[in-house]
């Protein structure tokens, strides 16, 4: 018997490849004959493109052919599209400007590409690329997301730059209880514009053949089925069933390798049209130019309480900058990603927030690990924090006061959601105790002894993952379906291959999924390898984001992996000659009840194979099923951060002293992994609280354009973390998982505000609280 | 201009000709084809492309080609095979010290020299000394447990 | 990086031979500055002259009242050396805080001295201990050397082949990194010397410089206490995404006091 691997912190299958360099990543890949592509890109935020001369770069060694964004107008390729329609409250649609595949006319953020230079080698296309002549005309470039509706129009039509205004919420019955209430909390605030920075750059391969007409193109993709359905259904390169995508091993998403980018989809058309193979991987500094970016809100927002402290009403506007033009998800983020989210986990009866999402003359804003939940997170979780003080009452203890509580499950929010289950106050409590919440005044005075500040911050975060069902997407704008499809294929010798339709960029799911796989079967991890990353391989999926890897995909392998149960059954009745409801299947062996007869999934595997004994009438041969589950609801992880800080009051320099996360993620296949989701996420939290800011000037130059300026978090710069867990398992998913991969980025902020403005006695410091930030605000609290 | 290099990468003795502005990591991942030494920036800061030049951690992106001449050079596929872990290698795994493992390779390369070099290793130590290193993923955290644990077993 | 010729002189003069007879050389030492810059196209020189062939610009040596350190000593081999640990530790130290340690490992004090980064660490230490800078023509002062931003007293194919640093009774290195490029936000570097205390401050401003001010209250009181109330003219500070030129001013006084604190 095979030990059951659910629950164990087995080590990873992926890992022995990557230690030992073998990983193969799109930069590894060469194919033979390729050549080189690099591309001209706009210097300016905002400017007509006028002629674009050529001739000299064209001339120089090496160079195949230079592609411009004319001659993509003049092929009539389809603009890159965005994928979530969203309706202004006053029922008319987004604004949704072309986005062009390479800019013909007019470019809009620095970093836009213009033109493709194809070349023999990577110097050769980079060498002419400079002397590629483009005349542009500077216009006016509006850069601020506040200013955005005041500057001068973008587009013609989207006047005051503003995509749409929605809103969501009763916002009737919100100003009434704001105005009828006994104390009003207001806070404004900007959520930080981050650069994801996934440590592989992106990069891309297109290879077309003329004699099979397919086009092949390797990337760095979370979701090779999206790109292929965007690039065929309409940017119209190829045929779907002519175009393989595949991702292979990717260095890191984050969410910025979801979307559709213009040089991937102007290297497949210029492949097709040039007939050879042209490679690009971005150099870090073209990642800062024209990555999407992430975050970039502006607001305001109102917290009404009675006497009592108890939640009655809060009211949000929120500007959010969607960047030049719309990226693939970009117009979902700071709506059904983020409106939706402003209950948190409590009990405000009234919520009404109104968004206006903005053009800027800046790269495209889209999803970045949490997409929106932070953002949604970071202003209930500080607004409540600021409540708490205001009414000179303990943080922890307000927020108790207001937590949905068990009982209350369902939970139907006042912005759209229905909670399934949690236990907020557990986590709550747990994470508490793991910070020693108790002893914090006595740390609090020790610092203080040694001339430090101290403060410690809480936050009780709530996410909605696994984005379903598909319907209810549907009907709110999505473009496409949310389910999943995953196939489980039992090989004759009895291992199994599983394909996923999600993609694994270091989640770990090749292991995670081939223990919930093998524990099911009963067969050791070892004999269970996952697939995932090649359209020419598993069917058609929607890839890797908002933490909904497991709930979403691992429920497919779940309902394929009972189908082949069930199979197994069906064979094992006609091979123990007993009745199918007498089968049982347990550890590994199928069981004729009341007898002493079984037989083991391996022979049952090889029985489906080589029929030979087999029910053939009843039954076809083989043991391969396939699922494709549409969730039926979101899920909700949950939990409780908290954050203790040390500051040096001389230089604002801000030690993160001790950081507890306590979380709520249901079912957990394999503790290491997930911990490790929690780290990374964290540290992202931590970059996007105290070191992160991608800054543009008042012309649309990026400042923060390497990372000489642009802050990441170093090993140096972290804390060890104290991670901890709670579990109330989802309801409505046969896994009984919520998803982990973005609770670190979405509950972390506030908690490190929280801390940092307690030490230093302050209302507020903006993100990120640099050392310089802290130091003015203790300054300004000491004068 | 064409140059002509002789140096010994992962104990092989290797001799090619390159043009001058050739730098270490693309004769390791070009003319090599040894493409576990990533590159992740390109202002040196990431530390992706860690390889040790006569035994110490060095950017190959940053150092050129022609200045290796009469070099060592070790890159992650020198350090131990599939068969034969380093002990930084093996310690990465079990503590979990990796998530998308692009930066891995230089991660490695980088800790091995922090552990030859550093006389006490304790988590200051190594989360100063892997400062030149950037990972987006595992927020260090198990990145500091392998470094401790492979520290010792590389002691002993 | 464009194409460029490489040399590889043996010796000094040769090296002066190719630079001067380049259409546009440049010295090669570590390549830690130069490389980036050549890589993002921000300097095409047409030669690169190598010095790694020289074996005299490699070295540490204590001479009795200095030590001397070779153009091409890497900052690790500063930072670990038991003769630098013993004769100037606080140059040790400040070594040991450049970069990373892959840029330790390459990076040299020559090129670093060479190229008067305004946020470089080695210029405080040269500057604050009054070294005295060896050419294969001249001695500079370190008082004179550094001129402006990136330009230094050295004319041109003119090679930095060491540095003389006088040992002082005692001093120290406070530096406050920029959080992002790991540079100095400002670093502060304070020797008392038989001469009086010298304090060089790097970071900064446009060019590592001495403050006069903070010399004069610590030549007549040594103390923390002295520094108090003497904040420099943010006027003269940098200020860009990281810190402005008053957060600049006041860590100067501040990372002043703790290299004083150091020393006392």
């Amino acid at each position: 018997m095979v030990e059951q691997s659910i629950g164990k912190s087995v080590l990873r299958k992926e890992d022995l490849r990557f230690i030992t360099g073998n990983g193969r990543y799109t930069g590894d890949i060469d194919l033979r004959g390729q050549t080189h592509g690099y591309f001209v890109r706009s210097p300016y935020a905002h400017a007509v493109v006028g002629e674009v001369d050529t001739s000299e770069a064209r001339s120089m060694p090496g160079v195949v052919a230079i592609l411009t964004g004319k001659q993509v107008a003049e092929d009539e390729l389809g603009g890159l599209p965005c994928g979530w329609m969203i309706h202004s409250k006053d029922g008319s649609e987004m604004k949704q400007p072309l986005h062009p595949v390479m800019a013909a006319t007019k470019v809009n953020y620095v970093g836009e590409p213009v033109a493709l230079v194809v070349a023999d080698s990577f110097d050769e296309a980079k060498n002419a690329a400079e002397h590629v002549s483009v005349d542009y005309e500077e216009l006016p470039a509006v850069v601020s997301t506040a200013a955005a509706q005041s500057g001068p129009d973008i587009y013609a039509e989207a006047p005051g730059n503003t995509c749409y205004q929605w809103e969501l919420g009763e916002k009737a019955a919100t100003d009434a209880a704001i105005e009828g209430a006994a104390h009003v909390t207001r806070y404004s605030l900007t959520n930080n514009r981050l650069i994801p920075n996934a440590l592989e750059p992106r990069a891309a391969i297109a290879d077309f053949n003329r004699g099979t007409e397919e086009l092949t193109l390797y990337t760095t993709s979370q979701n090779p089925h999206l790109a292929r359905l965007i690039l065929t259904a309409f940017v119209q390169i190829a045929p779907e069933h002519k175009l393989r995508i595949i991702a292979p091993d990717v260095g890191g998403g984050f969410g910025s390798k979801i979307f559709v980018y213009s040089e991937e989809t102007a290297l497949a058309w210029a492949s097709m049209k040039l007939g050879v193979a042209i490679k690009w991987t971005a150099e870090r500094s073209e990642s800062f130019l024209a990555d999407a970016h992430g975050r970039d809100h502006v607001s305001d927002a109102e917290l009404a309480m009675d006497e009592e402290g108890n939640f009655l009403a809060l009211r949000v506007k929120t500007t959010a900058n969607m960047g030049a033009y719309l990226s693939t998800f970009a117009s979902a983020v700071p709506t059904y990603l983020y409106g939706t989210l402003l209950a948190g986990q409590y009990k405000t009866p009234n919520i009404y927030v109104e968004v206006d999402s903005v053009f800027t003359n800046t790269a495209p804003v889209d999803a970045y690990r949490g997409a929106g939940r932070p953002e949604a997170t970071f202003l209930v979780e500080r607004i409540v924090d600021l409540a708490a003080k205001e009414l000179g009452v303990d943080p922890a203890e307000l927020r108790r006061k207001n937590m949905i509580q068990p009982a209350d499950f369902p939970y139907q929010t006042p912005v759209a959601l229905e909670y399934d289950i949690g236990d907020y106050e557990v986590s709550l409590n747990k994470a508490l105790e793991m910070a020693d919440y108790a002893g914090f005044a006595n740390r609090k005075a020790d610092s203080e002894a040694n001339g430090k500040l101290r403060g410690i911050g809480l936050s009780c975060y709530i996410e909605a993952c696994g984005l379903a069902p598909s319907a209810l997407a549907g009907a709110l704008g999505a473009g496409v379906g949310l389910w999943e499809s995953g196939e489980v294929r039992v090989n004759p010798t009895g291992s199994v291959t599983v394909l996923t339709g999600t993609h694994s960029h270091g989640q770990g799911h090749e292991t995670t999924f081939a223990q919930l796989v093998a524990s099911r079967f009963g067969i050791s991890v070892d004999d269970v390898e996952v697939v995932h990353g090649d359209t020419g391989k598993m069917d058609f999926g929607l890839g890797t984001y908002g933490s909904r890897s497991l709930s979403v995909g691992g429920s497919a392998l779940s309902v394929a992996a009972d189908k082949v149960v069930e199979k197994g059954r069906k064979i094992a009745a006609h091979l123990l000659e007993g009745d199918v409801d007498n089968i049982d299947f347990e550890d590994g062996e199928f069981r004729l009840k009341e007898s002493n007869r079984s037989k083991t999934f391996q022979e049952i595997a090889f029985a489906a194979y080589v029929p030979h004994d087999y029910p053939i009438e009843e039954l076809e041969p083989g043991l391969a099923e396939k699922a494709f589950y549409d969730p039926v609801n979101f899920t909700y992880p949950a939990g409780t951060h908290i954050c203790e800080v040390e500051i040096d009051p001389e230089t604002g320099v801000t030690e993160i002293t001790k950081f507890t996360a306590v979380d709520d993620f249901g079912t957990i296949i394999n503790p290491m992994i997930v911990e490790g989701q929690v780290h990374g996420g964290v540290a992202q939290g931590i970059g996007q609280a105290m070191l992160e800011q991608c800054v543009y000037d008042e012309s649309g130059q990026l400042q923060t354009g390497s990372f000489m300026d642009y802050c990441m978090p170093r090993a140096d710069d972290l804390p060890n973390f104290t991670v901890g867990m709670t579990t109330t398992v989802c309801t409505h998913n046969p896994v009984g998982a919520k998803g982990c991969g973005e609770a670190g980025a979405i509950g972390s902020p506030p908690a490190i505000i929280n801390a940092i403005t307690d030490a230093v006695g302050v209302r507020d410091i903006s993100m990120p609280a640099t050392p310089e930030k802290v130091w003015r605000a203790i300054q300004e609290q000491r004068a | 201009m064409s140059i002509s290099v002789q140096l010994n990468v992962n104990g092989k003795s290797v001799k090619l000709d390159c043009p001058a502005n050739t730098t270490l990591v693309d004769l390791i991942r070009e003319r090599l084809e040894l493409t576990g030494t990533h590159v992740g920036c390109d202002t040196s800061q990431c530390g992706a492309c860690t390889v040790h030049l006569n035994g110490r951690a060095v950017k190959s992106c940053t150092i050129l080609a022609a200045q290796c001449e009469g070099a060592e050079v070790t890159t992650i596929e020198g350090l131990g095979d599939t068969d034969n872990l380093h002990p930084m290698q093996e310690a990465f795994r079990e503590c979990h010290g990796l998530q998308c493992g692009f930066c891995t390779p230089g991660m490695i390369m980088s800790a091995v020299d922090l552990v030859h070099r550093e006389p006490s290793i304790n988590e200051r130590v190594i989360r100063e000394g892997l400062e030149g290193n950037i990972c987006r993923c595992t927020g260090y955290h198990n990145i500091v447990l392998a470094v401790e644990s492979a520290a010792k077993k590389m002691r002993n | 990086m464009y194409d460029f010729n490489y040399h590889k002189p043996d010796s000094i003069d040769e090296a002066v031979q190719l630079f001067l007879g380049a259409e546009d050389g440049i010295y090669l030492a570590g390549g830690h500055t130069l490389l980036p810059s050549m890589k993002q196209r921000l300097a095409a020189p047409t030669d690169l002259i190598d010095l790694a062939g020289i074996d005299s610009l490699s070295g540490i040596e204590d001479v009795g009242a200095d030590l001397e350190i070779g153009a091409l000593t890497a900052h690790d081999e500063v930072a670990t050396s038991s003769v630098v640990q013993s004769g100037i530790p606080a140059l040790a130290e400040l070594a040991s805080l450049i970069g990373d340690a892959q840029v330790r490992n390459r990076g040299t004090i020559g090129g670093s001295v060479s190229n008067s980064d305004p946020a470089a660490d080695y210029p405080a230490g040269v500057l604050g201990l009054g070294a005295e800078i060896v050419t294969n023509k001249r001695t500079i002062a370190a008082d004179d050397f550094f001129t402006a931003m990136f330009e230094t007293a050295l004319e041109e194919g003119e090679l930095l082949t060491k540095i003389k640093f006088p040992k002082p009774e005692s001093a120290a290195y406070v530096k406050f990194p920029n959080p992002a490029s790991r540079y100095a936000t400002v670093g502060v570097f304070i020797a008392l010397t038989g001469s009086g205390v010298r304090v060089a401050i790097t970071g900064a401003a446009p060019s590592v410089f001495r403050s006069t001010d903070m010399e004069k209250a610590l030549n007549s009181e040594f103390s923390v206490e002295a520094l108090e109330g003497i904040t420099l003219d943010a006027g003269e500070m940098n200020s860009d995404l990281h810190a402005t030129a008053e957060y600049r001013a006041h860590l100067c006084t501040v990372m002043a006091k703790r290299a004083v604190l150091k020393l006392l």
